[in-house]
């Protein structure tokens, strides 16, 4: 949308999402992370950021997507403000374009934004001067965390192209699965989504994704398995029936992981509810569960990720 | 040792492969060995036990699916043994209960005792449905794979509306993960509530307040839609009027996968049998008017209605012998089934393999039971019936726990002489 994009690897003023972002763009938000995931720890602050003022703007509870965003930034050499809606003035009735304005007097260089709206991220975006991040909308996406998932598999596995991918879980209500759809599909990789007929949204068929209703059929000689979170409103009754159920035929076990390849990684983004969508064994798996680093990636892909949108900083081309 | 009997002399009726002709049918070990004529001649040795049918009907046995038994907590009016003894006594060789119970069958535990008496009982085969919602209260799933898991033939929240639009829309969704069936009493409750019979001319007279047929066919119509848009497994129950029996036709013509039944009630009787307040006529949904009768009777014909449904619903005195309004509806029907029944061939209206195609080889298609059919291999539940025997119903002799039902004298034509589950004759009329 830029211009100068013939040279310019990243040529977007926000990071909306990942549909939209072509698979070269991909790549290189991916190799910049890669070399933030190898730095040494103990480094001191690099100076990409310095001097430069980044508002984390949460509307949503969320521990650890704010914490990784922050400490990206400040390794970057950053100011953080972290805004939480329960404390800001959001609570005394502003709205989402009146607290926009008012941020974007205080000239900030970015805005990672959270809430709980699909598309809010996009309209306060189109109202301040600075780059944005979404950093979660409503069930729209998660960009970050598709990234995040997507270094850790390549780190693993050398590759994205080719791999079977099963996403499984709440599809309806996630936004992490769309973002993952989006970035495993432009890099090549066959994406399947397991899940009750009540947690597959519709048209799912013009995603470019297999669906499955039967774990052991989904599972079938998958190199990956990305569990999603099941949100407690939706446990008893009303999507599925009782944790018991879902657990039982959605639930990841050893007896349905049996049917993957035997090196195939479990992911989940967090926060797991042990004995609800993955049994706490094959949770804690050292040799397959890359859950936690997962985390450690989520602050290398956010790190490259403000670099990314902060043009004057940036490398001029790729490392 | 094998144990092996054959039927000779019999009239074989298969309607799955379109058999109708004189025949023997040989059974081994409660299955299915062979059929056709003059297996006898065939030199089966002296250990068969030959049992001759004298020219009487041999078809698959009857499988009833929608019944209600009353236990557990109302084993005054019902228990799943009386049950069975009316259920032979009509040539009923499986049968699907309704949820309707105390407790309501909403849990596995329960399915597998259903499941466990009917092994104890030895004679009909007993299938449960399960509540589609928890408590029959229409509003949270119930757990329909763990259900399934335990037994459950299908989910339905029986003599209930599953009401809520959004409700039934998961209830089909969800049902569809596990490839199960949804079945619906069909009647909008805001437009049927309070009322006691068919709107009209009649309830006018009598001064009771009507259920207008629109309730029957806004639900079906409704259900047709969210059907559509699912992808999941819906059958109407006990369908009663000409409009829903439209909208079923027309949804089957447009390739959907819906079926439906009714109750030999809704085509043998009009809204005229309730007469001067008679509470034996009073069912849900209620005798309609004689526009409707003949449209159940063409939606047989051209097998818009898959099935046959007694609809059995046991009552007891205190529960009929009140005002009309006030009394409980429902017809035992277990043993008045086949013979109400086979009425529609006797006057014409249906050919005899239409008629017990409804009554064996859709119902165990519906829900996915193994008999309903005649070929080597499957159970050898079997009714043997004499179509001609003209006989009159006798509501006082019937076994069931509960005599209520209006057919008292009715003159009827068809008997079963003989019902036998799993190989072994569980009924047999003394000649």
């Amino acid at each position: 949308m830029d211009s100068g994009a013939a040279n310019d690897p990243f040529p977007h003023r926000h990071l909306l999402g990942i549909e939209g972002l072509s698979r070269r763009e991909i790549i290189y938000l991916l190799d910049r992370a890669d070399l933030y995931a190898n730095q040494p720890r103990g480094a001191a602050p690099l100076a990409v950021l310095r001097g430069r003022t980044v508002i984390n703007l949460f509307f949503e509870n969320s521990t650890r997507t704010r914490t990784s965003f922050e400490l990206a930034a400040k390794r970057l050499g950053a100011d953080v403000i972290n805004m939480q809606a329960q404390t800001s003035s959001i609570k005394k009735g502003e709205t989402l374009i009146d607290t926009a304005m008012t941020l974007n007097a205080m000239h900030p260089d970015a805005i990672v934004v959270r809430h709980s709206e699909s598309g809010a991220v996009q309209l306060l975006s189109e109202k301040v001067d600075c780059a944005v991040i979404n950093a979660g909308d409503g069930s729209h996406e998660h960009p970050t965390q598709a990234l995040l998932d997507a270094l850790t598999i390549r780190r693993r596995k050398g590759r994205l192209e080719g791999l079977i991918v099963a996403i499984c879980g709440d599809i309806s209500h996630s936004r992490v699965a769309r973002s993952n759809i989006y970035l495993l599909n432009a890099m090549g990789a066959h994406v399947r989504v397991v899940a009750p007929r009540t947690l597959i949204p519709a048209a799912m068929d013009r995603f470019g994704v297999e669906v499955f209703h039967d774990m052991k059929r989904g599972l079938t000689g998958v190199d990956i398995v990305m569990m999603l979170r099941l949100q407690t409103e939706r446990m008893h009754g009303s999507f599925v029936p009782s944790i018991r159920e879902y657990f039982h035929f959605f639930g990841l076990d050893y007896a349905k992981l049996a049917v993957a390849k035997d090196d195939a990684l479990i992911m989940h983004p967090g926060p797991m509810n042990r004995g609800v969508e993955i049994d706490t064994e094959v949770a804690d798996d050292i040799d397959r569960s890359v859950i936690r680093q997962q985390v450690e990636m989520g602050v290398a892909v956010r790190m490259a990720c403000l670099e990314a949108l902060n043009r004057e900083a940036r490398a001029p081309t790729a490392p | 040792m094998t144990e092996r009997t054959l039927f000779t002399n019999a009239r074989l009726l298969d309607p799955a492969s379109g058999v109708d002709r004189a025949g023997d049918l040989l059974v081994e070990n409660g299955t299915i060995a062979a059929l056709g004529p003059n297996l006898a001649r065939e030199g089966l040795g002296a250990d068969v036990h030959v049992i001759d049918c004298s020219g009487s009907c041999l078809a698959p046995g009857v499988i009833d699916m929608r019944v209600q038994l009353r236990e557990p907590g109302d084993e005054h009016q019902e228990t799943l043994a009386t049950g069975t003894e009316a259920a032979i006594a009509g040539g009923v060789t499986t049968m699907a209960m309704l949820p309707n119970t105390a407790p309501v069958i909403d849990d596995h535990a329960l399915v597998e005792f259903v499941g466990r008496r009917s092994r104890e009982l030895g004679r009909t085969t007993i299938r449960t449905y399960a509540a589609a919602t928890k408590g029959l209260q229409g509003r949270e799933l119930t757990e329909y794979g763990l259900l399934a898991e335990a037994g459950a033939v299908a989910f339905t929240d029986g003599v209930r509306a599953i009401a809520d639009a959004s409700v039934m829309r998961r209830a089909l969704s969800y049902a569809s993960t596990f490839d199960l069936l949804i079945v619906q009493h069909p009647e909008e409750p805001s437009l049927s509530a309070g009322g006691a019979m068919n709107a009209g001319e009649i309830a006018t007279r009598l001064g009771l307040s009507g259920i207008t047929p629109a309730a029957e066919t806004i639900m079906v119509e409704r259900d047709l839609r969210l059907a559509e848009i699912t992808g999941g497994r819906y059958h109407a129950a006990h369908l009663s009027t000409a409009g829903a029996i439209d909208a079923v036709r027309r949804a089957k013509a447009r390739g959907l996968a819906v079926t439906c039944d009714t109750a030999p009630h809704y085509f043998a009787l009009n809204e005229t049998a309730v007469g001067d307040y008679r509470t034996f006529a009073k069912v849900s949904p209620p005798l309609r008017s004689e526009e409707d009768r003949r449209a159940v009777i063409e939606g047989l014909k051209d097998g818009t209605i898959d099935a046959i449904a007694s609809d059995h619903s046991p009552q007891d005195q205190e529960s009929k012998r009140l005002p009309f309004a006030s009394a409980e509806p429902g017809i035992v029907g277990l043993e008045t089934l086949l013979p109400l029944s086979l009425d529609l061939y006797h006057n014409g209206s249906l050919n005899l393999l239409q008629v017990m195609r409804a009554l064996t080889q859709r119902p165990a298609e519906i829900l996915r039971l193994p008999g309903g059919h005649l070929k080597p291999g499957a159970p050898a539940d079997l009714t043997i019936f004499d179509l001609d025997r003209p006989w009159r119903i006798d509501v006082a002799a019937l076994h069931s726990k509960c005599k209520n039902a209006p057919y008292d004298h009715r003159p009827v034509q068809g008997k079963v002489t003989r019902t036998v589950v799993g190989g072994r004759t569980v009924f047999g009329l003394e000649a």
